[in-house]
């Protein structure tokens, strides 16, 4: 089996001792109604509504979504428009709390007898991947090819993030209950849970756990920058290849993060669907980088206060790991389902770019085998057919070409821009 | 806080730049440097210094002329320089380095855009000119440790005198003690130069093992004594610092071995067959120019990408 191009990073997980800590609820909260791939819910409630936590403020008919719930008890004091990270625009509910937490009717464990009424309380809950590109976690689990084989993303290969790291550490119980509540409902035979090499005691104890148990596989990953990319964990645990145009599920796989089963088997325990998530904030402008639980719709500002970070030193606010994370443009954005990393930098270095050298070091990276100064080059003369022969659709985006890059080239991007080039079909 | 910036991912650096490559190049190179002093005399200092000095200011004056951005610090046109000077005799009169210069850095890089996109190798197309344009001041060669005398005694290359009574020694060939351009012919310090970017992951080593792995089982089954064809001339400092240069050479591991392999089979043809006792630098540049067709042909394979749709009509 060919083994994929990967990077060295340091790993900076400074956070991976620190015990979850929970945020106080916050005054306010403002939870936008698209955190999720798919389509954005709709308000079901009114300003000057009161919502308690659990309740279902938005939803939509769309298949491809998954809806919103409130984290706290209080009163709705605005609908605004909100632009996301990503770009979406979309309606962002304000509540103001009132401290009582009162818990929802709606709230209570679901009743699943099948498949159908499995896949439908997932939705429910309103999950989606918990590490970072937030599938929703429905569709994922009713796949339309014969699945054999669940695979387990415990690869957390992104410098900083600890988030699932601590997951595995204080809800191992959970994770494991979870794998086979979604083993048993969907009827698949065996799970792997594939951990990066950079966590040992996870590794450990997972071991430990599994070991009378010839349906769960624990899987040591490489410690190796992408790891956690889905067609890199499904290649290294499976040595499966999922085709250009195809999905995991075309290879008899389905990928799941390791905090969204674990979510996934309290849900159906206790009906409280996803409102909460545990997020890492860390980096240089930070006084006490922590793991923290919150609800969701928190700003982001509190929780960087409550890490002691230096506000007025901030000069970049990322959204998820070095990485892959999104630049936040605003400090006031909230906490979404998606958010597993707040990452705080008080420096900021303007890369200037100089000629590409060919050095071909961005080739020797790539993961999947893609030639980033080739793509470069076709790009720059916007030579469409050049860029579907060099398969720039395949990229992934894991940053690894930039990050390598001697001339500061900023490959990655132009992998993006170049995709938009190329006309669908 | 006034404002927070907002870039695209990856937000993370390495801190390897072109500078830090070209430097470490620089670094690479220097041991061979130091044995052309030790065999050849103090006037490769000047004549290395005219070379870097009138790369740098033609590099300088190029880039002004064309409205571009000053790429001095890059230290490429350094490298350049350095290579050249190591490319030719240490007798070489000073004006004829720098027309050599001027043909590596205004023909054959700026005016093919500069850096990372010229399509042959600079020094050596610069070489090739000089050995065409003045074939006698390019092949007076210094005996070593003669250069205290006025009238240094030329000697020839090892190479015409391979299978002769006058053949070099392998110590005296690896070791450099024999005629030649000022930086070819220690092959000890290049191949530790060689050795050290290979190790700092600057070079990769398929091209130069090609090269020398093709060119001796050439020879040897050529019947020629193989040792003696890698030792002698110019192979090592073409193999190391010349077949593995970025800009002119293959990106993949497969292309650059296809690389390698067809600068050996050249060099051997060319000082079996042609009327140059020396054929390390035509390889090269004839390779040079291939390099785009291999490139085509040895593009990696995507993971999981279908063959590619064939067009219409």
């Amino acid at each position: 089996m060919k083994k994929l191009n990967g990077i060295k990073l340091k790993h900076r997980k400074n956070t991976e001792n620190s015990s979850t800590v929970d945020f106080p609820v916050p005054e306010k909260v403002t939870i936008p109604m698209s955190m999720t791939m798919g389509a954005p819910c709709q308000p079901l409630v009114k300003v000057g509504d009161t919502v308690a936590v659990g309740q279902k403020i938005g939803d939509t008919d769309a298949a491809f979504s998954a809806p919103v719930h409130s984290g706290v008890s209080g009163k709705v004091t605005a609908i605004t428009d909100y632009r996301n990270v990503m770009g979406t625009v979309c309606k962002m509910i304000e509540i103001e709390t009132d401290g009582l937490q009162t818990v929802s009717d709606e709230v209570k464990p679901p009743v699943v007898t099948d498949k159908e009424s499995f896949v439908k309380a997932v939705r429910q809950s309103g999950a989606c991947g918990l590490g970072g590109a937030g599938f929703p976690t429905h569709i994922k689990l009713n796949p339309k090819a014969d699945i054999d084989t669940l695979i387990i993303n415990a690869a957390e290969c992104e410098p900083y993030i600890t988030a699932d790291y601590r997951e595995m550490m204080e809800n191992p119980q959970d994770i494991i209950n979870g794998i086979n509540l979604v083993k048993s409902k969907l009827g698949i035979k065996t799970a792997k849970l594939a951990i990066e090499a950079n966590k040992p005691e996870a590794i450990k104890n997972f071991t430990a756990m599994a070991e009378n148990d010839d349906t769960i596989d624990i899987i040591t990953l490489p410690s190796a920058y992408p790891q956690g990319a889905e067609k890199v964990i499904i290649y290294n645990s499976t040595g499966r290849i999922v085709n250009e145009g195809s999905l995991p599920a075309d290879a008899g796989v389905i990928v799941m993060n390791v905090s969204t089963v674990a979510f996934l088997y309290r849900y159906m325990q206790t009906g409280m669907p996803l409102v909460t998530r545990r997020l890492t904030i860390d980096g240089n402008a930070v006084g006490e980088p922590k793991n923290v639980r919150t609800v969701i719709g928190t700003s982001f500002r509190e929780l960087l206060e409550f890490c002691k970070a230096d506000i007025d030193s901030i000069k970049k606010l990322i959204a998820g790991g070095p990485m892959m994370g999104m630049s936040v443009p605003d400090i006031d954005m909230p906490v979404v389902k998606t958010s597993n990393a707040l990452l705080a930098f008080n420096h900021y270095d303007e890369r200037k770019t100089s000629s590409c050298i060919r050095c071909g070091r961005c080739v020797r990276v790539c993961p999947l085998g893609l030639m980033p100064a080739d793509i470069d080059r076709a790009y720059k003369i916007r030579n469409v057919e050049e860029l579907k022969k060099l398969k720039v659709m395949l990229c992934m985006n894991c940053g690894s070409c930039t990050y390598v890059c001697p001339a500061n080239r900023k490959l990655a991007e132009t992998n993006q821009l170049a995709k938009a080039l190329i006309p669908r079909k | 806080m006034d404002k927070l910036i907002v870039s695209p991912s990856p937000h993370d650096e390495n801190y390897t730049k072109t500078t830090n490559i070209m430097l470490n190049v620089i670094i690479a190179l220097l041991p061979a440097w130091g044995a052309a002093i030790y065999f050849f005399g103090m006037r490769v200092i000047p004549l290395t210094a005219v070379c870097i000095g009138s790369c740098i200011f033609f590099e300088y004056v190029c880039r002004q002329m064309m409205k571009r951005d000053n790429t001095i610090g890059d230290l490429s046109a350094v490298v350049t320089g350095l290579i050249l000077a190591m490319n030719l005799p240490s007798t070489l009169p000073y004006w004829m380095a720098v027309i050599g210069s001027f043909v590596a850095i205004v023909i054959v890089k700026q005016l093919f855009g500069g850096l990372g996109q010229n399509f042959a190798n600079p020094a050596i197309t610069a070489r090739i000119v000089l050995m065409i344009s003045f074939p006698a001041a390019m092949t007076r060669w210094v005996e070593p440790f003669t250069h205290t005398d006025l009238d240094a005694i030329s000697s020839a290359t090892p190479l015409p005198l391979a299978g002769t009574d006058n053949a070099a020694s392998y110590l005296d060939l690896f070791l450099g003690k024999c005629g030649g351009c000022l930086g070819e012919t220690c092959s000890a310090a290049l191949l530790i130069g060689g050795l050290y970017l290979a190790a700092r992951k600057i070079i990769s080593l398929a091209a130069p093992l090609s090269f020398i792995g093709s060119l001796f089982v050439l020879s040897w089954i050529s019947g020629s004594d193989p040792v003696y064809q890698i030792l002698a001339g110019g192979v090592f400092l073409g193999a190391f610092f010349m077949a593995t240069d970025y800009a002119t050479t293959p990106i993949t591991t497969k292309g650059k071995i296809v690389f390698g392999l067809g600068c050996g089979i050249i060099t051997f043809i060319i000082r079996r067959f042609g009327s140059y006792p020396e054929g390390v630098s035509f390889s090269i540049l004839l390779m040079n120019v291939l390099t785009p067709y291999i490139e085509q042909l040895t593009r990696t394979k995507v993971l999981g990408a279908k063959e590619a749709e064939k067009n219409e009509g």
